[in-house]
């Protein structure tokens, strides 16, 4: 029997109710009711991503075993997807995410630049944080936005045709 | 044949199953196909990419080349796995594994007998085109049992696949993306599966390695000797892989009957026992206290003269249920012939009134195969995993195809499927027991049976299994097994009634999970005191292993066993034992127990360096040789007893080989079949009180089970290398007034001992789980039986 076609089922007679809030509960709970309720370890993505959200942006070994009682799965798995995926951070981070993809369209329009911009304005190297705890910049692979290279993320939105003046101007912003 | 479907592979036309992969076909023909995540056991994960081979169905070629793990057969398929393009895939596959791979054959403990290596070879470059930066992958400390150079690996998912599927725990994983991917426990935690070692059978390449044999030797210095397990009751073929007369390594021998191609962690790391420093090597004699080496001829002769200066009644016998069926069988032809009956390997048990009604010869009542087909298991009184680990594999095999496993026990025990646990302490397990009969609307052969029936109120949970028992029964797929803890109830008798009851009942099957690996082999050896040779009914039974010493004897003859381990009750062991007037202990270690309370120490062989039989638990006889020679001036068991029973001037003790003997037990058990009903009508027994008196629950740890797994030295080192502690639920601790981690001691009659307490609900309320057959346990009493517990002082 395989476990990609079977669930590898953890049953846990932990009390589900001291996890996360109530209103985290609930979102997560949403999540859980678009799948069949024996792949109820579907919803670990966007568990993570609310449980993530809810903690400044970055994850911790507690907070994914919380996650894995939560959703009845191998803490194992939660581990391998956490670790699999750019958007999750197991590290803490600052308050804002600079994601510059560095996928083959946007190297090639130039995102090593504002990479090296970055770096010399700032001092941020991909994987650091700013001083001020501002922001954090993340090196990603692809957004998929090649049609408007090179493409930055910062948090969740969006931003496309950059060039390190454009940037500047969005970092600058931030709080 | 009208499923069977014709392929053509290397030209040669091949039959397959409809659904089978090419490889699976080609493996079956003979037709060699690199590989290295495929394996047979395990789902197909198609991430190596070894395995391309070049196919065509209907004249119409696939347009790239196919993996072989992963495609499945069709009717006409025409596949080429030698050809240009199947090459030149192959060839090309090889060389992006090899690109981070470090190459350090000359250092690696896989040297020579490496997947990757004998691959490479075949299909590897002499040079190099890859001039970057190989990668580099930190280690990590799996434990005590696994060693890794997680640099070698080459991601084939095996290890990964086996914890999900076999072991069903997850403790390995793939983590990180691309370059970042590595395999580990990702919170640096030990491996402690309790069949975690298959991982480095089934690891292509030197990642992960046996740690107790690393840089020992080289595989192609070593001699493989076949050999089977002596420890649970499977029998697991073995390997054991020799240089220069030491046990290195062992390895499962394939056999899909017994142990498909899995092996336990104990059966592969107890040979480390073997050449532990506490191995008794000379024979010995105690004089005024102090143990002095003597010679064979001596020694033989001080036993002979012993044994006659007593009279034959006096003398008692207690035998390991891991000796050879020719041990056994020589044993009790010795004491029989000296005139004591009083011979028995069941040292774990308390309760013998079911003796006189007992099946003849049971069993476990379904061959090892057959268990994964049961649809209802029902188990009582077992801790599984510990007791028989790939029995335990195999109902978990009927559990995810669909069987509803019940376990009725003293604890909680952790099974890594889903189950039904019914767990009460000793005594109300049995009106547990009695609610699924009363749900199954029994009334009972014997008062007592109906009276707890008559105490049971059945819930919904006893009502739903009492359903399944029934719906089982329909196509003969009912199983309820009787586990070790079962047998070390004080009321054995009453638990064995009742199974019997809810089997006939529900027309389901009984069956014993006998604990180890030739309980069911003493029966036809004739090693218990109300059997005779080939099971035959003895009207007039000799004492058993407890009457033994409840009214003590004068001499002792114990075989392989540690009086302050191996028995049910180690402190009244030890008593009886110190009295006596004469112990001779042949054995194969020396423990504190033995030096302090035996008179003569004979030295005898250990497992692999003896030839005999073990007859499993589903009554298959498994012969095997000696690997190796025993240490100093130890000697075969068996060939010990023939000069005994010759210098005793017995009859029946010239044999010239242990063939012979084998012979002679094979004739004699040639119409011995087993049967697990009970011969006659249960006696009348009294219902014990069932108050909330605190009971003991002593179940023995995985690696406390035999002197030689309690020798070896990395198998104790594991988080499963339990030690004493008592084990209470939070409210028992509480109306006792015990903190977590504080010293009591423990009181068993006049036994004691100190120990920790640990708060766990994995225990009932009434019951203290205080391990067995550990340090620290040796001045117990009986591993299940009342107990009183007081906060130590100082």
């Amino acid at each position: 029997m395989s476990f990609r076609t079977a669930p590898l089922t953890v049953a846990r007679d932990a009390d589900k109710s001291s996890l996360f809030t109530d209103d985290i509960r609930a979102a997560i709970d949403r999540e859980i009711a678009k799948y069949p309720p024996e792949w109820k370890q579907s919803a670990v993505m966007p568990t993570l991503t609310l449980v993530q959200d809810a903690n400044g942006g970055s994850l911790t070994r507690e907070l994914m075993d919380a996650v894995a009682a939560y959703l009845d799965m191998p803490a194992m798995s939660v581990y391998e997807v956490a670790s699999f995926y750019g958007m999750y951070d197991l590290e803490p981070v600052g308050r804002h995410k600079v994601c510059v993809c560095n996928s083959i369209s946007c190297m090639l329009n130039g995102s090593e630049e504002l990479i090296d911009h970055v770096r010399e304005r700032y001092g941020v190297a991909p994987g650091e944080t700013s001083e001020d705890g501002r922001f954090t910049l993340k090196e990603f692979e692809c957004l998929g936005a090649c049609k408007d290279a090179p493409a930055v993320l910062i948090d969740k939105v969006y931003h496309e045709c950059l060039t390190p003046a454009a940037l500047d101007k969005l970092i600058d912003v931030l709080d | 044949m009208s499923d069977k479907i014709t392929l053509e592979i290397d030209g040669r036309s091949c039959k397959a199953a409809l659904g089978e992969m090419i490889i699976a076909v080609a493996d079956r023909e003979g037709i060699a196909i690199p590989r290295f995540c495929y394996h047979p056991k395990l789902s197909v994960a198609a991430n190596c990419r070894m395995c391309l081979v070049e196919a065509e169905q209907g004249g119409r070629p696939f347009p790239k080349p196919v993996p072989a793990c992963a495609t499945p057969v069709a009717d006409g398929m025409k596949v080429q796995t030698r050809s240009h393009k199947a090459l030149e895939a192959q060839r090309g596959t090889m060389e992006f594994l090899l690109i981070n791979h470090p190459l350090d054959c000359p250092i690696c403990d896989q040297g020579g007998e490496c997947e990757l290596q004998d691959v490479s070879m075949g299909y590897g470059e002499d040079i190099s085109r890859f001039s970057e930066r190989k990668r580099v992958v930190q280690d990590e400390d799996l434990g005590p049992l696994i060693a890794t150079e997680m640099t070698r690996c080459i991601h084939c998912t095996r290890c990964v696949r086996f914890g999900a599927e076999i072991a069903g725990v997850r403790e390995l994983g793939a983590t990180g993306r691309g370059e970042e991917m590595r395999i580990g426990t990702f919170t640096a935690q030990t491996v402690q599966h309790e069949l975690s070692g298959n991982i480095i059978d089934l690891c292509p390449v030197g990642a992960l390695t046996s740690k107790p044999y690393r840089f020992s030797a080289r595989a192609w210095e070593l001699t493989e000797r076949d050999s089977i397990s002596p420890h649970d009751s499977v029998g697991a073929n073995l390997q054991l892989h020799v240089r220069r007369n030491q046990v290195l390594r062992v390895h499962p021998r394939p056999n899909e009957a017994v142990n498909e191609t899995w092996i336990s962690d104990r059966d592969r790391f107890s040979y480390q026992g073997l050449n532990a420093a506490e191995r008794l090597d000379q024979p010995m004699v105690k004089r005024n206290g102090v143990w002095h080496d003597i010679d064979w001829t001596s020694a033989l002769k001080l036993a002979a003269d012993g044994l006659r200066a007593v009279e034959g009644d006096t003398i008692g016998c207690l035998v390991s249920p891991r000796a050879t069926l020719e041990e056994q069988f020589l044993l009790q032809k010795l004491l029989r012939a000296l005139g004591s009956g009083h011979i028995d390997s069941r040292l774990r048990q308390q309760d013998f009134r079911g003796d006189a009604s007992d099946p003849q010869r049971p069993w476990l009542g379904v061959s090892i195969a057959e268990l994964e087909q049961q649809k209802a298991l029902v188990l009582i009184g077992s801790d599984l995993r510990a007791e028989q680990p790939l029995l335990a594999h195999r109902i978990r095999k009927a559990a995810l195809a669909g069987a509803q496993v019940s376990v009725f026990n003293y604890f909680n025990v952790e099974l890594t499927h889903p189950h039904q646990s019914f767990t009460a302490p000793p005594g109300c397990l049995l009106v547990e027991l009695a609610a699924l009969a009363a749900a199954l609307e029994l009334r009972g052969s014997s008062d007592a049976v109906r009276e707890l029936i008559g105490l049971a109120k059945p819930e919904d949970a006893h009502h739903a299994l009492a359903q399944q028992l029934r719906a089982a029964r329909n196509d003969g797929n009912g199983l309820i097994l009787l586990g070790a803890l079962a047998e070390a109830d004080p009321d054995y008798t009453l638990i064995k009634a009742l199974a019997e009851a809810i089997a006939i009942g529900s027309g389901v099957r009984l069956g014993y999970l006998p604990s180890a690996a030739n309980s069911t082999g003493a029966a036809l050896a004739g090693a218990l005191p109300h059997r005779a040779p080939a099971g035959e009914v003895l009207e007039t039974p000799g004492l058993n292993a407890r009457e033994m010493l409840t009214s003590p004897r004068r001499a002792y003859l114990l075989w392989d066993i540690d009086p302050a381990a191996d028995v049910l009750d180690p402190a009244l062991a030890q008593v009886a034992l110190s009295d006596a007037q004469l112990v001779v202990a042949c054995s194969s270690f020396r423990t504190p127990a033995l030096e302090q309370h035996a008179h003569l120490l004979l030295p005898i062989s250990a497992f692999a360096e003896t030839s005999g039989t073990f007859v499993n638990a589903e009554g298959r006889w498994q012969g095997f040789q000696g690997a190796v020679a025993p240490p100093g001036e130890a000697r075969p068991g068996w060939k010990l007893l023939r000069v005994l029973g010759n210098l005793l001037e017995l009859e029946g003790f010239a044999y010239d080989s242990a063939r012979e003997l084998r012979t002679e037990l094979e004739t004699l058990c040639a119409n011995s079949s087993f049967d697990n009903s009970a011969r006659a009508l249960r006696p009348a027994l009294k219902v014990p009180d069932i108050d909330q008196q605190l009971m003991r629950v002593g179940q023995v740890p995985i690696y406390a089970s035999d002197m030689l797994t309690r020798h070896a030295a990395a198998l104790q080192h594991t988080p499963l290398g339990e030690s004493i502690a008592v084990h209470l639920h939070p409210e028992q601790a509480g109306e006792l007034g015990f903190a977590h981690g504080e010293r009591v001691s423990i009181r068993q009659g006049d036994a004691t001992a100190t120990a920790t307490v640990v708060i766990t609900d994995s225990v009932p309320k009434g019951c203290a789980r205080i391990p067995a057959a550990v340090p620290g346990s040796e001045t117990l009493g009986a591993q299940i039986g009342p107990v009183a517990l007081t906060k130590a002082r100082g």
